[in-house]
């Protein structure tokens, strides 16, 4: 049989992932907890750090460190480079035109907040809508919340279906001639649906709406293009793509990030200054007042050259079996069920067990070592929907092996033995 | 850390068959408490006759540990007056928090609650109820929160 026949267009011919050596790269994961090997399988809330990460961060305070863009001294240039030099790589990472449409932010939350207060706001009018979906992290509602009570703007949410898909139809029809910004995760954290963001943004920009994508949740788990995406911007966070936490991009169209006013001001973000007035800086470092998170990036980029190097369709392969195998695995428990059963979705499987709090299951699951996610996820409104008032939820990474959901799935026969 | 302290048979019996579930029709006092940590939400209904509990009932959605506190907690003071449920507040609050803790007041029950103190992030869902009923006594409007 013809296994290149069955590849994906643009696959390119890798070895599998050899996950017991991709955990060596990773010193947390050698650690015990409650006298149990770690299993770590909260990544949807934050990820490891690989030992190269950590060693960027150490290397850049030993030998680099001083402060960007001032002085004209040896350290002040190194450390320019190496954020400046973390900047290209995150550029070549999501296939941006340029590193001007690359700003550093702490996160995801306040890129987010970036767009709502510098893009949005100026150009809202009572009665104008943001569209947003039902399957929205608080940061990409809280902040159009803020917004729409500033502004008198509404907030309209597009529904999903009971596999936690956004119903596309609905979305369309949403669209409206008052419709001004269309924000939408890229991936949802809470059940891990892969939302089909390129017909979002198609039908979008077809009444030249702009979209953001929260992509917090995508970058870890697939290749990101936002050119072929022809997003307007995209936000995501370093801390769950395996780089330091603190760091973060918002990439934004050149011609839209241009016509911005400055976020926040202070220093690194002018020309000129007098009382008379100010100018302001180019860009991107027009949204980057004060001393930046240097190290974090110099993280960010050691992270973005770990999974280049891993390659993204291998790792996306990796865990697409990996979830393949949760998700039969968690289907022979008595009692479970699984919320968020999309067709395209990334590695989350969120649950409820009949009789069993999700709190209870994370607490009896951690004196295992096995670390999960229970809760909300930050996403009340996706809970309220399946009228749960929390789940557990298990998120993978590509160094997650078969036998940690084995131990997850023995786990959970306990959590239903210690309840009887 | 060990789960059988933390899930006695008392609790996991609380939390399977909670005592005083439901609400109370013509309640002379009601609070809401919500712990936005987990999503936990509890109503607590009290009926009062002058300074004394007469009865409590509780609603709600949870974990074993705050369900079956709930529950404990309604079986325990049905009876006491206002000024002994404020000193079983303050009781349970030092058992759940201060190690090597010496009660002063008969717990009975309640004394399972002690596992919770070595399962900090849970020391919250014990409290819930707790916490619920001081602002029912207070009457305060307002939901509260462990946050």
């Amino acid at each position: 049989m013809n296994t290149a026949a069955k590849r994906a267009p643009g696959a390119t011919d890798l070895a599998p992932l050899d996950v017991e050596r991709v955990r060596r790269d990773f010193p947390i994961l050698s650690r015990e907890i409650a006298g149990h090997p770690l299993a770590y399988l909260d990544n949807a809330a934050s990820s490891q750090r690989p030992q190269s990460v950590i060693d960027a961060e150490a290397h850049y305070y030993s030998e680099i460190h001083a402060n960007v863009h001032r002085g004209v001294h040896t350290l002040s240039q190194l450390a320019t480079e190496a954020y400046e030099g973390a900047r290209d790589k995150v550029r070549t990472f999501i296939n941006a035109a340029s590193v001007r449409e690359i700003v550093f932010v702490r996160g995801t939350t306040e890129a987010i907040n970036l767009v709502a207060q510098s893009f949005a706001r100026p150009r809202l009018a009572p009665g104008d809508e943001i569209l947003i979906t039902w399957l929205e992290h608080h940061s990409n509602i809280v902040p159009w919340q803020l917004l729409a009570e500033q502004t008198g703007a509404k907030l309209r949410v597009v529904p999903i279906n009971q596999a936690g898909e956004v119903e596309i139809p609905a979305f369309e029809s949403m669209l409206s001639p008052r419709t001004r910004l269309v924000a939408v995760a890229h991936v949802s954290n809470a059940l891990g649906t892969v939302v089909p963001v390129r017909r979002i943004i198609a039908a979008a920009h077809a009444r030249s709406i702009p979209v953001l994508l929260d992509g917090a949740q995508a970058v870890p788990h697939m290749r990101v293009d936002v050119r072929e995406l022809d997003c307007d911007f995209y936000a995501f966070s370093g801390h769950k793509m395996f780089a330091p936490t603190g760091i973060g991009v918002l990439y934004g169209r050149k011609e839209l990030l241009e016509a911005m006013p400055p976020w926040q001001g202070g220093g690194d973000m002018i020309l000129k200054v007098s009382f008379a007035g100010t100018t302001f800086n180019e860009l991107p470092h027009k949204f980057e007042a004060g001393t930046p998170n240097i190290a974090g990036t110099v993280g960010l980029g050691a992270a973005i050259d770990y999974l280049e190097a891993l390659g993204l369709d291998r790792i996306g392969a990796y865990e697409h079996s990996l979830l393949a195998y949760a998700t039969d695995a968690l289907k022979t428990v008595p009692g479970l069920r699984l919320i968020g059963t999309a067709a395209d979705k990334a590695s989350v499987l969120s649950f409820v067990l009949d009789g069993i709090h999700a709190h209870d299951i994370g607490t009896i699951l951690d004196s295992e070592g096995i670390a999960i996610r229970t809760g909300h996820h930050c996403a009340m409104p996706v809970m309220d929907f399946f009228g749960v008032p929390a789940t557990a939820r298990a998120s993978l990474a590509f160094y997650n092996t078969r036998a940690e959901i084995d131990r997850l799935v023995a786990a959970l026969a306990k959590a239903r033995e210690v309840f009887g | 850390m060990d789960l059988k302290d933390l899930y006695r048979d008392v609790i996991i019996d609380h939390n399977r068959q909670p005592r005083n579930f439901g609400r109370l029709e013509g309640a002379d006092a009601h609070a809401e408490g919500f712990n936005p940590l987990c999503g936990d939400r509890l109503e607590l209904f009290l009926a009062l006759d002058g300074e004394r509990l007469k009865d409590l009932k509780f609603e709600g959605k949870g974990c074993a540990i705050s369900v079956a506190s709930a529950s404990l907690m309604t079986e325990a003071l049905k009876g006491k007056t206002r000024t002994e449920a404020r000193r079983y507040f303050d009781e349970i609050h030092a058992l759940l928090t201060q190690p090597g803790h010496v009660p002063t007041l008969e717990l009975g029950k309640l004394a399972a609650l002690s596992g919770v103190r070595e399962f900090p992030v849970r020391v919250k869902c014990a409290s819930l109820c707790w916490h619920t009923l001081n602002a029912a006594l207070d009457q305060q409007g307002a939901p509260v929160s462990t946050e």
